[in-house]
């Protein structure tokens, strides 16, 4: 469609414009949706690990609004938090289950106090042990024992402790690996407690340590900065990051964040913030993100389509992947603005090469109402995304080019006139003040 | 101390030469309070001078007789000083300013006791001509005058004197009041850009403390650039502070209705409207308010031109929130005879099609009016700077700066002095 300018051929034009939303269906319909289908929420759960699965699967309890899948996932939420330590998040699942699930998931007293008391009695040793080496000031002691309390405490679910703990180890750090490793610690916390300012900053500390950091660790940090920019709603960052993410990430980060995730966020941040050509150059022509791609084959088809031009099959796809993406912990937020980003693009893509579009078949494209289409069309308009005029009578989107010198006479007139207003406004405020220093200064002599 | 009798032969005497005038300038001062007590019997004098020849010796008697009559000879009154300013002498009245101006003051009240303005509004601009020195003069006559144009309703006298540039400014009060009613004036006319920019002027002067000038001045600013330009912008970083701070306890709901025209919504400029509707009558801007809602109509239907090549009635009176086509169609005709679309409507199939501005910038008109576009504006900058050159020569200002200065390193002398942030 790139080369499509020659408009005098308004045929080939037209049977363009119908691949675009009528060839695009029938390939759509025989294509089978993978995830149109309810999400698996086990198969998701078993891509996380530690404290961000419980979360994961919390979340999407409360929002999936449907009993089973509520059910299935705080039955795996109260397995997982049994494995561990948090009483704490123990007691919410149980409150959420609310016996829906039979007795044995039920609220085990006797587990709770025997984790409560061994917390306490590890607490205690703990405290003292850090006393010892803080007399003793051993300097690589004392980290060590501020870093057990952090790690006591994130076990436990006191986030706010574990921050303070793991960030009082800096103090103590002697060598850039200990200050990876306190940074990436504190790394961990924030994104659990959605503190993403403190994210960027220690992620920017890491990257200044003197020491070659592993590719494993990068990884781990643009993950980190890109779940920062997210939040942030900075989409073009966010997708920037993603995108530099190397392969070597692997699982190695499922506490935070699994490599599909990575596909898709930084997929459809990419779709949301980039133009076409660093579309193709970063994103398509990435080997590297390709790889993170072929894990989730409907991100990878979106912008293979969008790219394409094929936007009904594109937006379809979003279409379907919008509620599961809504359970996402991290994305859910997000979901419209970048849909709605991604559909303005589009359509602004599409219109571009035109010097005339006929709306019936825009529309189609865009399974959507020709009214509905003007709305959007008039919105991205007035938002000057789209330089075009509608033609309502016969349904024609006509391009506009800007006459150049007409524009250049108005805004010298205006300007001048602009001038003139304001030196003249500056001679009489001159003189005022000039008045009124005279005055002063008379009344003064 | 002179009897009446001979003080009018003085004046009859001395009334030519210029050497001859300071001599009767300084009689007439002398004998001005022995005309006081003889105030009510002066009428009959007056017969005896001829205003064209002896215009300073027929002021200081009208003055005295017309600050001490009231009462059944003010028709009279009216027309003898209206006989004055028409042939009075421009160099003699302006030995004794005060004076005269005290003169046209008393004009002033007359017509407006005897309820005709219209009286007083060739006399006054007649008055204003003489006591100016150029027209970039501000006299305090200025407000006098345009108020008596404001209630006499002649707006087109008023606007004649707003024409010139007024730069030399003595009084700022003189001045608010000036700009507050030649904007009143322009906003009759809706001479909406000029009014503005005299409003504007008053808000942005520098002040010490608040003043109601201003306060009602940025109300009509507010209406008026919405009407005009569709949008109000904050003010300028240059108003005063004293000014910027305070204007929200008093205009605050003028604020609020700007946000809901930007909002571009008529429902809600409409609800806007009826929360604030008495203040708005208390303030006497409900004629501007309505101009208000009504712009916002137009200005709906322009942002449509922007988009549309061609729009059915029916969709316009739907984006717009007009009740009927009918009345949309009425809406772009009178648009379209403004010269503020450039459209014609197809009333076959109820169509309207907008064309681009046909202006192209080709004509000779255009290619004058910026060439004096061009001009003025070098004028202007040329006044500028010489205005920045007497202001950096002006004795009492170097006198001050450098008192100030003192304080500092004479090294950081920069031309320019910060406390004059203009």
């Amino acid at each position: 469609m790139e080369g499509e300018e020659d408009v005098l051929e308004t045929s080939m034009i037209e049977e363009e414009i119908r691949a675009n939303g009528g060839a695009a269906n029938e390939k759509q319909r025989s294509k089978a949706i993978i995830s149109s289908e309810q999400m698996d929420v086990e198969a998701y759960a078993s891509s996380y690990t530690g404290r961000t699965k419980i979360a994961r699967l919390i979340f999407i309890a409360e929002r999936c609004g449907n009993t089973t899948m509520e059910l299935e996932a705080l039955r795996m939420a109260y397995d997982e938090i049994k494995k561990g330590e948090n009483t704490l998040l123990f007691r919410d699942v149980v409150d959420k289950i609310r016996g829906r699930l039979g007795a044995a998931y039920g609220m085990d007293h006797a587990w709770v106090d025997g984790v409560d008391r061994r917390a306490e009695a590890r607490k205690e040793k703990l405290d003292n042990e850090l006393n010892a080496y803080r007399t003793n000031l051993i300097k690589e002691s004392i980290r060590m024992g501020y870093n057990d309390f952090g790690e006591f405490y994130y076990a436990h679910g006191a986030l706010g402790d574990a921050f303070k703990n793991y960030a009082r180890t800096r103090d103590y750090c002697t060598t850039s690996k200990h200050i990876i490793q306190m940074c990436l610690n504190v790394i961990l916390v924030s994104i659990e407690m959605g503190q993403f300012t403190h994210v960027t900053n220690y992620v920017s500390k890491t990257e200044q340590t003197p020491e070659v950091l592993d590719s494993v660790t990068v990884a781990k940090l643009r993950c980190a900065a890109g779940l920062a920019y997210l939040e942030n709603k900075k989409y073009k960052h966010a997708a920037r990051k993603f995108l530099e993410t190397g392969l070597e990430l692997e699982n190695n980060y499922t506490e935070v964040i699994a490599p599909q995730d990575v596909a898709t966020y930084g997929g459809l941040c990419a779709l949301a913030s980039f133009d076409r050509t660093e579309l193709k150059n970063k994103v398509i022509d990435n080997v590297n993100f390709r790889k993170f791609l072929e894990l989730v084959p409907e991100v990878r088809e979106i912008i293979n389509d969008f790219y394409s031009s094929r936007y009904a099959s594109c937006l379809e796809y979003l279409e379907n992947l919008k509620a599961n993406l809504l359970l996402d912990i991290h994305l859910y937020d997000h979901v419209e603005t970048l849909y709605s980003e991604i559909r303005h693009k589009a359509l602004i893509q599409y219109t571009h090469p035109f010097l005339s579009v006929d709306l019936h078949m825009m529309a189609s494209a865009f399974k959507t109402s020709v009214a509905g289409l003007e709305k959007e069309l008039e919105a991205l308009i007035t938002e000057n995304q789209i330089q075009a005029r509608i033609d309502s009578h016969n349904k024609i989107l006509y391009a506009r080019h800007a006459d150049q010198r007409n524009t250049t006479f108005q805004r010298a007139l205006q300007m001048g006139n602009e001038f003139d207003r304001d030196v003249r406004a500056m001679l009489l405020r001159a003189n005022l003040l000039k008045h009124e220093f005279n005055n002063r200064q008379s009344r003064k002599l | 101390m002179e009897s009446a009798e001979s003080l009018i032969a003085h004046i009859q005497g001395l009334s030519s030469a210029p050497e001859d005038l300071a001599q009767l300038h300084n009689l007439l001062k002398q004998s001005e309070e022995s005309l006081e007590s003889l105030a009510p019997n002066l009428g009959p004098l007056l017969n005896q001078l001829d205003p064209s020849k002896h215009s300073l010796g027929f002021l200081y008697i009208l003055e005295a007789y017309a600050s001490a009559t009231h009462g059944e000879q003010e028709n009279n009154l009216v027309s003898t000083i209206a006989k004055f300013i028409d042939s009075c002498v421009t160099e003699q009245i302006c030995l004794a300013p005060e004076k005269f101006v005290s003169v046209c003051r008393k004009l002033k009240d007359e017509a407006m006791q005897l309820q005709m303005p219209i009286r007083g509004v060739a006399p006054l601009r007649t008055a204003v001509r003489k006591l100016q020195p150029t027209s970039e003069h501000l006299t305090t006559l200025h407000p006098d005058f345009l108020v008596l144009c404001l209630l006499a309703k002649c707006y087109k006298a008023g606007f004649s004197v707003l024409e010139d540039d007024i730069v030399e400014v003595e009084q700022p009060r003189d001045f608010f009041l000036y700009c507050y009613y030649g904007g009143m004036i322009c906003i009759g006319l809706k001479r909406f850009r000029k009014a503005m920019e005299l409003l504007y002027y008053v808000i942005t002067s520098p002040m010490s403390s608040m003043n109601a000038i201003a306060i009602e001045s940025y109300k009509k600013y507010i209406l008026v650039s919405l009407i005009n330009n569709g949008q109000f912008s904050n003010l300028p970083k240059y108003t005063s502070s004293v000014f910027s701070r305070n204007q929200k306890n008093f205009c605050q709901y003028y604020n609020e209705l700007a946000t809901s025209y930007a909002s571009g919504k008529i429902s809600e400029l409409q609800s806007c409207l009826e929360a604030y509707k008495d203040k708005f009558e208390t303030d006497n801007n409900v004629g501007l308010v309505k101009q208000v809602v009504s712009s916002l109509y137009k200005r709906n239907i322009q942002r449509l031109t922007q988009m549309y090549l061609t729009l059915s009635l029916q969709d316009i009176a739907n984006t717009v929130q007009l009740s009927s086509t009918k009345e949309a169609e009425m809406h772009v005709l009178q648009m379209i005879q403004d010269g503020e679309i450039f459209a014609t409507i197809n009333q076959k199939d109820g169509m309207v099609s907008f064309h681009e501005d046909p202006e192209q910038y080709k004509s000779c008109e255009m290619i004058e009016h910026i060439d004096s576009s061009i001009q003025r504006i070098m004028a202007l900058s040329k006044k500028l700077t010489t205005m920045d050159e007497q202001v950096s020569s002006d004795p009492i200002y170097l006198a001050k700066l450098g008192r100030e200065r003192q304080r500092f390193d004479l090294d950081d002398f920069d031309t320019v002095p910060q406390k004059f942030h203009m």
